[in-house]
């Protein structure tokens, strides 16, 4: 496994542009799969528009303690673009005013950001109430420094949302890097110790399931409930909720997808499994993404390709929810990673 | 015409077989999507044994569909080869079995 991001490789794929061509290209340009547009035109859901903007999420940084295979951010130790407490300062003024009801904050590790806990203290000033926090959970071991975030969950009410593969040591390890299930289960026990997951607790741990390879994920219900008995029995963790979500086929799991051989067939997997119905409900209608350094996104994955809002407005710093509201959502091949089988969003299923 | 007998394409064309008998074929069809629903035994259960009966049957679709849907489970490798030994040893069992009637052969033709 590769402990480097794509950028520091030099990776072809680091260009956003060269990931659109290929998305563009091969079995689209023929005609054999039909383009994102084409498909949701069918049911017309084209152009895709926001309804209620309901989260802000904010990409504090793309720097990361992992280097995990599938990373649709490239996220990594040599990533050093993080938010800077000015642009920290623009997003709170934003926070002030929106209509959104929750933060989501993510990265990267979004606690690598040495003003992270400031950034959170103050939106929770601002009048925010639901922080989800997307951690990562080794972050919690990585350094003494963080070994008291559980507590500061805690004590701001956060959301926590960690990733964790599967129940079992090998998977984990194999996507996000050895050692990664044991820091991650010390981790569990630890939020658990002071009152995350626990079944009456209204201190909110959820897990995200994300496929170890090139397949789609299953049933959402089913893997909750084979995660909570593995973790359980063998651990004694406790859990909220476990959200499925699919692999998009972009960034460090486009890479993958090529070096396998596995991407034409994945591409026809999740075109074969798209469903109209999840397309009513994909995170970019009810979501506005901001980047590291102030941009606007439709998603955390238009972000990664560097397709910003198509608005008059693009920058948190002339932000303007009215205007942004009015827009068509940017669109791609990459989307029907949110709209295979139940779909997929930062919250697990949608239909 | 292709040139060989097994593509991997094909498994995606497997609907069509409603276009030449679509009553046949959506009876099938039907039958099939119930049989794997939860029930007395769970999905989960049904697709081991499908990957199970895909190596005895040696069809390499079902090895592929089902290879798939156990990872999509979250079932592990070590799972799914435990199945497989439970098709070989059913498989290997059966043709044992029948050693018995060679040595019935056997005892009732010699002297």
């Amino acid at each position: 496994m590769s402990k480097k991001s794509l950028l520091a490789r030099n990776n072809d794929l680091a260009n956003t542009e060269r990931q659109l061509e290929i998305l563009s290209n091969g079995l689209f340009a023929d005609g054999e799969l039909p383009t994102f547009a084409k498909k949701i035109a069918v049911t017309n859901q084209f152009p895709l528009r926001p309804k209620k903007l309901e989260i802000l999420q904010i990409n504090l940084g793309y720097m990361c303690n992992q280097v995990c295979v599938h990373c649709h951010v490239d996220a990594g130790p040599d990533r050093k673009e993080i938010m800077t407490k000015e642009t920290m300062q623009e997003c709170l003024d934003v926070i002030k005013k929106t209509g959104a009801h929750t933060l989501d904050l993510t990265g990267g590790a979004p606690e690598m950001n040495p003003n992270f806990r400031w950034f959170v203290e103050e939106a929770g000033k601002a009048g925010i109430n639901d922080f989800i926090v997307r951690s990562n959970l080794t972050i919690i071991r990585a350094n003494k420094k963080y070994h008291d975030l559980p507590t500061f969950f805690k004590k701001h009410r956060i959301h926590v949302v960690s990733s964790m593969p599967h129940w079992t040591r090998g998977k984990t390890d194999k996507q996000r890097g050895d050692g990664v299930f044991d820091k991650s289960i010390k981790a569990l026990q630890e939020l658990n110790a002071v009152g995350y997951g626990m079944p009456s607790s209204n201190l909110k741990l959820d897990l995200v399931y994300n496929p170890s390879g090139a397949f789609l994920p299953g049933d959402q219900l089913a893997l909750e409930n084979d995660f909570k008995k593995a973790l359980r029995e063998e651990f004694d963790i406790h859990f909220h909720n476990l959200f499925a979500i699919t692999n998009l086929p972009i960034s460090r799991f486009l890479d993958y997808l090529i070096a396998s051989e596995n991407y034409e067939d994945y591409m026809i997997s999740l075109v074969d499994a798209y469903n109209p119905e999840a397309v009513k409900n994909v995170m970019c209608t009810n979501t506005i993404s901001v980047s590291w350094d102030g941009w606007l996104y439709d998603c955390d994955f238009n972000q990664m390709l560097n397709l910003k809002v198509a608005s008059k407005v693009q920058h948190i710093s002339e932000y303007n929810e009215e205007l942004l509201q009015n827009r068509n959502i940017i669109i791609n091949q990459h989307c029907y990673g949110c709209t295979a089988g139940s779909g997929s969003s930062c919250q697990g299923v949608v239909a | 015409m292709s040139k060989i007998y097994y593509d991997p394409a094909d498994l995606r064309k497997f609907g069509n077989i409603t276009d030449w008998n679509e009553e046949l074929g959506n009876k099938f069809f039907d039958y099939y999507g119930k049989v794997f629903e939860e029930g007395a035994l769970t999905a989960r259960e049904k697709s081991l044994i499908a990957l199970a009966v895909a190596h005895t049957e040696q069809c390499p679709y079902c090895i592929d569909a089902y290879t798939k849907d156990g990872l999509q489970r979250g079932i592990t490798k070590e799972e799914m080869m435990e199945a497989v030994h439970v098709g070989a040893a059913i498989k290997s069992g059966a043709t044992l079995v029948h050693g018995v009637q060679m040595m019935n052969k056997v005892n009732k033709l010699e002297m």
